[in-house]
């Protein structure tokens, strides 16, 4: 009685001062802000620099980046398959830091997560010189089967030869699939206690109905969401934190939204493993005790900036071939930022232009993946600060809150790089994409690989005549869509059941609502390849070329013809085409647990591998020629500047494509202005332009040709260099020589 | 009332910040009379070179931008070549922009200054003027032209009130001596409607061009200018009053 009467005042103080009231009776995190938040119209004059302390811990964990980009990866725990309570705690400066908790027990040592695959383990730790621990080889050899393990079980021949030829790709079936946001802030705001009560109501909800197979599913799931909410009280306990009670104070809810983070980051080694919308929640606190005095705005700086130290060295082990698909060692801890509310109040709060100052307090960086959600409707002096903030770090993203919030409302994060859900309530399931330019050679080819020659699609009849013709080819291509369509589902389908069934997201999932939206993520790259290609057939002549066997090996144009990126709707058009006609027959294929089918623009950086991968296309591409990123026009291509190639863009539906389509555009700075303050408004009317424009995303790169070559001579100076490439920032000097000279020839937009 | 309503353009562009302020539709119109050998754009100089348009097809495609340039707070600049050559067709254009709500700019060295009519430049909100040098024998040795033409078209532009942005192209060993520079800081100082100056530090960019065109590109080998240099000669100007970058 007496426990219960304290925890009950420990609430009650823990939310002193809190208005609202519908998110004290149930789960609703959103409701919360609503409630509480103090919109911010002003500008960047209140924020602090770093203080000694905020420089000593950076200046402590940096010192080993050079060594663990020397070698690859700093330090690994061979012998634990980590989960939530497996490694004691960890610390960078334990006096000095504010915010505490690693992945394991020392900064940068990663662990190992064989539940995703034990092959990606042991490759990755062969490939950085470390044995493989024979009893971890022997239990998940032996006895604990992997995701990887149950998806090529289920694969059917045709799903392995399309992945095999890379017509498919970048599955997630060797690794934690990712992109699931869990709602940390839950942590924050109601402790464990509360949360695990909430899970068991709704498990009890189960209790009388019929033990059918979703059922079943369903009260298992729910079972390890309760026992991994346990598991997180008891690991954050190590790190003498009580998260089974609300926080309390600001410092105490970072600490527990960040404990939540990490507990997802010690189970899941997610391909992204994004943080969700925390800044405006966190301010709430921050403002509390400003207002009470505890805390000046150095101090609400130090929380964050400390708080971002954790979030930029989060590390997974993997190998070498993954890092070079994605460039680097991506982790996409997104935090989207900004935004308006649906009541018409921006969302931007003095803790926006907080998270957004790291950039300068801790120099730039590509994590945490900072993505602004743009509308024009933002107040000015935020949208100018997002403005300087990208010219001078080039390490912020955008996308369109106009186009977001009348799809998944005003409390919407990204995961990954454009990929929105609402937090808490809706997660996906990631399907990497199918390779379009891949697809419209085999329609050429009656389904053989231009590159091997093997039969991949079914069997149709190829193409014969000298010239390539428009009707006859566009015909072929949409029997080869139809056929990757159906493979792609049906795969996808396989990797997400294996990945429910041997590494389900437990901690994640315990901080959505039951039951969640699911969303089925497929996705497309080599658009503008594709359309450019259907471009020269439809308004040049193509000739074909053939080897012995009568495989169309080559292509040669005669003729101009109108490509995407030109803001001409002869080629625009098409690129519209192919997302509209591809997204209608990925959804004739029922999904796994009903997801929503939905699909992406969006390459990564893997627009290198995929080009690697695909031979000659009737562009005039060549083979193994980069594709562009995303939903970009083909490099060098675009010829009428930034603004012609944002609104080919621009045309693409996002209704056609609600998993996000990308828009990588890279200015030089003399190509926004003279002057500093001329360059920041000009990038502020091509952010609203874009967006009113019904652009969704867009990267933007501030930079010269010449900082980048030398960057390519003289990586030591520039180990802070950071760009944005298709929807994310990485380190340049940390690419493959190839894809830095990608980046370097991808069109500059200055002026000539 | 005769407009003209065909004329030849090289090309068309969207920039940002370089070509009058905001991001702008930039129209390379055909044809020039001076022979810079500094110049980037020697595509430009034949107005045969050019491609045959409409002002009609040309608002079109300017039709396309028009929310987007608007919204960004831009306009429309129209440059060449040197856009007076074609002055009936340029005053069109620019006629057809304003009446769409679109801000305007002519960018001109000023050389044809004579042949813009007043209702063409009623039509333009901002004249960017390039003033090549303000030494007569340089003016002429660089552009094969005369000097005075442009100056006069200055003070023109000044008495009916037309904005100028003056811009400047620093060319080491050839623009960059101080006493001319002077003289033309204290020129446009006297002039109110000069809102700014644009020191733009001469590039090698457009050489490719000329190795394409089969022409020889006279500063190859001209380095360009050190950002000392183009500091110092920015301080000339602010010196005088003059707001440069």
């Amino acid at each position: 009685m007496t426990a219960t009467m304290t925890a009950g005042n420990r609430t009650t103080d823990a939310w002193r001062g809190f208005a609202g009231t519908l998110w004290r009776e149930r789960i609703d995190v959103r409701d919360f802000i609503q409630a509480t938040y103090t919109p911010y119209e002003g500008g960047p004059e209140f924020l602090s620099g770093p203080t000694d302390r905020t420089r000593a811990v950076w200046a402590k964990v940096s010192s080993l980046f050079p060594e663990e980009r020397r070698r690859g990866i700093l330090d690994v725990d061979t012998a634990t398959p980590s989960t939530i309570t497996s490694h004691a705690p960890g610390y960078i400066d334990r006096d000095r830091e504010l915010i505490v908790g690693l992945q394991t027990d020392a900064p940068l040592k990663r662990a190992i997560m064989p539940n995703g695959g034990l092959r990606m383990v042991e490759n990755g730790l062969r490939a950085y010189g470390y044995e493989a621990d024979p009893f971890v080889t022997r239990v998940f050899g032996t006895y604990r089967k992997t995701h990887n393990d149950g998806v090529f079980d289920a694969y059917t021949p045709e799903m392995r030869a399309a992945r095999k030829a890379g017509v498919i790709t970048g599955l997630p079936d060797a690794y934690g699939r990712g992109r699931i946001i869990g709602d940390y802030r839950r942590v924050a705001l109601y402790g464990t206690n509360r949360l695990i009560e909430a899970k068991k109501a709704e498990r009890a909800k189960l209790d009388a109905c019929g033990s059918g197979t979703e059922v079943i599913r369903d009260r298992e799931e729910l079972a390890e969401q309760i026992r991994a909410l346990g598991e997180l009280t008891q690991m954050a306990a190590t790190y003498g934190c009580d998260v089974s009670r609300p926080a309390a104070t600001a410092h105490e809810a970072v600490q527990w939204l960040y404990l939540g983070y990490l507990a997802a980051v010690k189970e899941q080694n997610g391909a992204a493993m994004s943080l969700g919308r925390t800044s405006t929640f966190l301010d709430v606190y921050l403002q509390r005790d400003l207002a009470d005095g505890i805390l000046d705005e150095t101090g609400a700086q130090e929380l964050i900036d400390d708080f971002v130290i954790k979030l930029r060295i989060v590390r997974f082990l993997r190998t070498p071939e993954y890092d070079a698909l994605f460039s680097g060692d991506p982790t996409w801890v997104t935090e989207s930022i900004g935004g308006m509310g649906a009541d018409g109040r921006t969302l931007v709060t003095r803790t926006s232009f907080r998270f957004l100052q790291t950039l300068y307090n801790l120099g730039p960086a590509p994590e945490p993946n900072l993505t602004v959600l743009w509308s024009p409707q933002l107040p000015a002096g935020f949208k100018e600060f997002c403005a300087r903030v990208s010219i001078d770090t080039s390490a912020v993203q955008y996308e369109s809150d106009e186009l977001l919030r009348p799809c998944t409302g005003d409390d919407t994060a990204i995961a990954c790089c454009v990929s929105a859900m609402q937090v808490g309530r809706q997660m996906q399931f990631f399907g990497a994409r199918v390779n379009l330019a891949k697809a419209l050679l085999y329609a050429v080819n009656g389904g053989r690989d231009e590159m091997t020659g093997e039969q991949i699609a079914p069997a149709a009849p190829p193409l014969t005549g000298e010239y390539l013709d428009y009707e006859e080819l566009s015909a072929a291509y949409d029997h080869v869509l139809d056929w990757l369509a159906r493979t792609y589902v049906n795969a996808l389908n396989v990797i997400h059941y294996m990945h429910d069934k041997y590494a389900y997201e437990r901690i994640e999932m315990a901080l959505h609502d039951y039951p969640v939206h699911r969303f089925m993520a497929c996705g497309i790259a080599g658009l503008s390849v594709a359309a450019d290609s259907l471009s020269a057939v439809k308004h040049a002549r193509v000739k074909v070329f053939r080897d012995a066997t009568g495989l169309a090996v080559d292509f040669r144009t005669e003729g101009d013809f109108p490509a995407y990126g030109n803001n001409d709707d002869r080629a625009d058009d098409i690129a519209v085409g192919l997302v509209e006609s591809f997204m209608a027959k990925v959804r004739q294929y029922p999904t796994y647990r009903n997801a929503e089918h939905t699909q992406s623009v969006l390459t990564i950086t893997s627009n290198v591998v995929y080009g690697k991968h695909t031979g000659n296309t009737p562009d005039g591409r060549h083979a193994g020629q980069p594709f562009a990123p995303g939903a970009n026009p083909m490099n060098g291509r675009d010829r009428h500047g930034v603004a012609a190639s944002a609104l080919s863009v621009a045309k693409l539906p996002y209704e056609q494509a609600r998993d996000g389509i990308s828009l990588t555009t890279t200015i030089t700075p003399e190509g926004l202005g003279h002057n500093p303050a001329e360059r920041a408004g000009h990038l502020v009317g091509i952010l609203d332009a874009y967006t009113a424009a019904g652009g969704f995303h867009m990267n933007v790169n501030v930079l010269d040709r010449a900082t980048l070559e030398d960057a390519m001579e003289h990586p030591e100076n520039y180990p802070d260099l950071t760009i944005r490439v298709s929807g994310y920032a990485v380190n340049f000097v940390r690419l493959t020589r190839e894809q830095q000279l990608d980046v370097i020839s991808r069109t500059f937009h200055g002026s000539l | 009332m005769s407009t003209v309503q065909r004329g030849r353009i090289h090309s068309w562009d969207l920039s940002t910040g370089v070509d009058g302020p905001g991001t702008r539709f930039v129209l390379f119109v055909s044809g020039c009379p001076l022979r810079c050998l500094y110049c980037a754009n020697p595509d430009t100089w034949h107005m045969r070179d050019g491609r045959s348009t409409t002002v009609d097809e040309v608002m079109a495609e300017i039709e396309k931008y028009r929310a987007f340039i608007t919204t960004a707070g831009g306009g429309v600049t129209v440059t060449g070549g040197e856009p007076l050559l074609q002055s009936a067709f340029t005053g069109e254009i620019l006629r057809r922009c304003k009446e769409a709500g679109l801000h305007t700019a002519l960018d001109t060295s000023g050389f044809l200054g004579a042949r813009a009519t007043d209702e063409l430049l009623s039509h333009t909100d901002l004249v960017l003027l390039d003033i090549k040098s303000f030494d007569v024998r340089t003016y002429r040795t660089l552009t094969g032209g005369e000097l005075s033409p442009t100056l006069n078209f200055a003070t023109r532009l000044d008495h009916l009130g037309v904005p100028m942005w003056i811009r400047y192209v620093l060319v080491p060993g050839w623009t960059d001596a101080p006493e001319p520079i002077d003289g033309l800081a204290r020129f446009v100082s006297e002039l109110p409607a000069v809102q700014r100056v644009d020191v733009l530090p001469f590039h090698k960019l457009g050489a490719s061009k000329y190795t394409a065109l089969g022409i020889p590109f006279a500063l190859q080998d001209a380095p360009g200018p050190s950002p000392e240099l183009v500091e110092r000669v920015r301080g000339q100007f602010r010196g005088q009053g003059v707001e440069a970058y």
